[in-house]
């Protein structure tokens, strides 16, 4: 079972719990992502989240298919923030439950590093004295 | 053909809107594509990379291009 979100309003931890657990499973792995306050150095004030939504909604689900594949899961659910989080706000929490540890570790470890590579979503981090597309230029 | 591209992140900045209609010749390509929009906007060369996705997917290299393809511009993605 997958389910996969975008959303404008804050994230909610217990949904995506509730959602992978069930009476197969052993062990429920959860990764959430938070808004820091520095990056190299700099005072980030807040950042702001755009995604191309129909192709992020389309590349997330095929990242929790391939997860359940692979690592022979039963359930994952990664949700994405949109629009402007300020720190400490939490942009992405994916949950994995499956029926032995490992398994949890490593899908819920793939799903967000292949996130990061893949899903159209981009990152504005906003400075004291001005903002940058994360990982725009070399 | 006309075409109606995309433009999120970086690039909507770069285009100044979040789309773009571009006249190219009938069986142009991707790779066409990002040809023409280099030669338009210097500041694309600058990018880490830019990919194209048509109709939702990742383009694959020298894949056609159609009028009625919904085009979109993929800056390096940052997500997470």
């Amino acid at each position: 079972m997958i389910d996969i979100a975008l959303k404008q309003t804050p994230l909610d931890l217990q949904t995506c719990i509730d959602y992978v657990s069930s009476p197969e499973i052993g062990g429920i792995n959860i990764f959430v992502g938070t808004v820091r306050n520095h990056t190299r150095g700099k005072r980030v004030l807040h950042l702001d989240f755009e995604a191309y939504e129909p192709m992020a909604l389309s590349e997330l689900r095929k990242i929790a298919e391939t997860a359940r594949f692979r690592f022979q899961i039963d359930r994952i659910c990664i949700h994405h923030r949109t629009g402007r989080l300020e720190i400490g706000e939490v942009p992405v929490v994916i949950a994995v439950g499956a029926a032995h540890r490992q398994a949890a570790f490593e899908a819920c470890q793939y799903a967000i590093d292949a996130l990061k590579e893949t899903v159209p979503i981009w990152k504005k981090e906003y400075f004291e004295d001005g903002e940058v597309w994360v990982a725009a230029h070399p | 053909m006309q075409l109606t591209i995309l433009a999120f992140g970086i690039t909507r900045y770069i285009l100044g809107d979040s789309e773009l209609k571009l006249e190219l010749p009938d069986g142009a390509n991707v790779e066409d594509l990002k040809a023409e929009l280099v030669r338009r906007f210097p500041e694309f060369s600058k990018l880490k990379a830019l990919a194209l996705a048509v109709n939702s997917e990742y383009a694959e290299k020298g894949q056609a291009l159609y009028e009625r393809d919904e085009v979109a511009l993929i800056p390096p993605v940052s997500g997470g």
